[in-house]
């Protein structure tokens, strides 16, 4: 399929300090792109550079075929919904949806239709009359998707949408966004640094970091198979273990030899990562040996249990255990996990 | 201490606005002598004042020069405004001071400057030499009144028009200066409230055409009489209407 957006090798710099490093990305149509990452990782300054609110030192933008790097927003295909909505406050409703269809030289009456036809489709049919500051941060939120939504843009960008939400909201808000998306069938590029949201929401996950992309992929693989030590911190906790790459292309680490799935070289230093739900407790001797449990955090459906590893320099091991499972601090317990969920990370 | 406290308001307040009252008061005077005791109540000095020419004339000048110097102070600050919170400029926390300090100036010392400067390049003393006195005096506060409403909101909110399709045009007239409206009308009755009162700079600038500070100033150096009361109280009734006028709306401005 060919891409929707493609961005060219794209460098950016504020003064003498970098920003974004020959950052390349494709986005497919119709696709949920959600670009993740911590603050100054540069995804922020990345969808800037899509919206046309900042043109880059470096590299290229191209959207529908069209190089689009130096277009104004007013010209391109592109929508954004800010992080704090920026609805015009003395418009109401209906006149912060129809605004872009009023700056496209709409008549009033199919303006207006077109403007509630957007707010049903958000889910706000009886808004179109009231003003901004009479909704509720998720109703804004909404009128700000559809006043996004109604000039059809190839490119849908959302700046940390959920942001202003508390977290209940946000997570209803997300299977809605996810949902309109869906529907409208325009391609999101959608800006977080939360990665439960970047994994409820994405098709394609886009991991950041100083300016460049740490791993891209469909969610579930960003997760389970991490491409770097960065990737694998930032989606979720693990247990981890440092080791040596042998001959035979298995690990060699203080509780032995491991086998696992990695295309390093024999002699490279590298460090195998569990997933807390991949490990659980052995009844004999365990692959991840015995540790000393040094905390037990109930949490509803699941018990979260530290523990430090007898082997070694004492490594912190962590797992998602039954709701149900006796484990006190305290105890000497063996861990095991199933090879397969080995990760296999490089330095 | 309630009495106390209630004594101390009725105090401090008579002290502020019994000079005003009494000058009211005496407007009302039905004889020839702004004295005790109160002869009136009579119309009989307004009438004289409307039925004078020059201050008539005083007055409709002053209404004038509040207009267009406002008008144009407003304008100002408003474009400075924009312009200090769209672009980072060197040294901006300067330029800012700059546009500023002309509210600590003395208007003595701004209308000699301005007296100086007009000889100079041989501007004639006139009704517009002091609407341009005006401006000086009343362009740095429009300035600090529009800029502290130009929030990080009001640039992202901009953002916003001008990526739904508007040009600048568009984003100045159906965004900026609507989401505005309160500063823009508060600085600009807050300008013609000065504007309106203004003697010094008047006097220095105006020759034969002048304002009506400067003719009841001309009218007092004949003495005292009821009619300098009346226009007074006419002068302090429409400073007074300005003042709530920007109250209202500085009051009823929206959170933002």
């Amino acid at each position: 399929m060919k891409a929707l957006l493609q961005v060219h090798d794209v460098s950016h710099r504020f003064g003498a300090s970098s920003v974004l490093n020959h950052v390349s990305l494709a986005v497919a149509p119709g696709s949920y792109t959600v670009l993740l990452g911590p603050s100054g990782s540069g995804k922020t300054t990345l969808l800037s550079i899509l919206g046309g609110f900042l043109l880059p030192s470096d590299g290229r933008i191209v959207i529908r075929g069209e190089d689009c790097t130096a277009v104004p927003p007013a010209k391109r295909p592109t929508a954004t919904v800010f992080q704090d909505y920026a609805l015009f406050p003395h418009m109401s409703v209906g006149g912060n949806v129809g605004f872009g269809l009023r700056m496209r030289g709409m008549g009033r009456i199919e303006r207006d239709e077109r403007a509630k036809a957007a707010l049903e489709q958000v889910g706000l049919p009886g808004a179109f009359a009231r003003k901004p500051h009479e909704l509720s941060g998720g109703q804004r939120q909404r009128v700000a998707l559809a006043r996004a939504l109604v000039v059809e843009p190839a490119v849908l960008l959302l700046d940390e949408p959920l942001g202003a939400l508390d977290l209940k909201l946000r997570r209803q808000m997300q299977d809605e966004l996810k949902a309109i998306q869906k529907r409208a069938g325009t391609a999101f590029i959608h800006v977080t640094h939360d990665q439960e949201e970047a994994m409820a929401l994405a098709d394609h996950c886009v991991v950041m970091n100083a300016g460049r992309i740490e791993d891209e992929g469909p969610p579930e693989r960003v997760y389970a198979r991490p491409a770097t030590r960065f990737t694998a911190g930032f989606m979720g906790e693990s247990t981890m273990i440092a080791g040596t790459v042998t001959k035979r292309g298995t690990i060699e680490t203080v509780l032995g030899t491991f086998a696992a799935l990695h295309k390093t070289s024999a002699g490279a230093r590298v460090t195998l990562a569990i997933r807390p739900e991949h490990v659980g407790l052995a009844r004999t001797r365990g692959n991840l040996g015995k540790g000393l449990v040094t905390d037990v955090v109930f949490q509803g459906s699941f018990k979260r249990v530290l523990a430090r590893s007898a082997a070694g320099d004492g490594f912190a091991i962590i797992a998602k255990l039954a709701a149900d499972s006796a484990v006190r601090p305290g105890d000497m317990v063996s861990f095991a996990c199933d090879p397969a969920h080995l990760i296999v990370l490089t330095e | 201490m309630r009495v106390l406290a209630i004594i101390y308001a009725a105090l401090l307040y008579g002290f502020i606005f019994l000079p005003v009252a009494v000058l009211i008061l005496f407007s009302f005077q039905a004889t020839s002598f702004p004295i005790p005791p109160f002869t009136g109540p009579s119309l009989r000095w307004y009438g004289a004042v409307l039925s004078d020419g020059r201050l008539t004339a005083g007055l409709v000048n002053s209404v004038l020069v509040a207009l267009a110097s406002s008008a144009a102070a407003v304008l100002l600050g408003f474009r400075s405004a924009w312009g200090l919170a769209h672009f980072r400029l060197p040294g901006a926390a300067w330029l800012r001071g700059l546009i500023t300090i002309p509210l600590t100036v003395s208007y003595l010392i701004i209308g000699m400057g301005l007296l100086i400067m007009f000889n100079a390049i041989g501007l004639p003393k006139s009704l517009w030499a002091a609407g341009v006195g005006h401006v000086v005096i009343n362009l740095p506060l429009c300035f600090a009144i529009i800029y502290s409403q130009m929030g990080d909101h009001q640039l992202t909110i901009e953002r916003a028009a001008r990526d739904l399709g508007a040009a600048e045009w568009q984003v100045l007239l159906l965004i900026t200066a609507p989401m505005l409206w309160p500063a823009l009308f508060a600085a600009f009755f807050l300008s013609m409230t000065f504007s309106w009162d203004e003697f010094v700079i008047s006097w220095l600038l105006t020759r034969f055409d002048t304002t009506l500070p400067v003719e009841i100033w001309n009218l007092m150096r004949s003495g005292l009489n009821p009619k300098t009361n009346a226009v007074g109280a006419l002068v302090f009734g429409v400073s007074i209407m300005l003042a709530i006028l920007f109250e209202l709306i500085a009051l009823r401005r929206r959170p933002a």
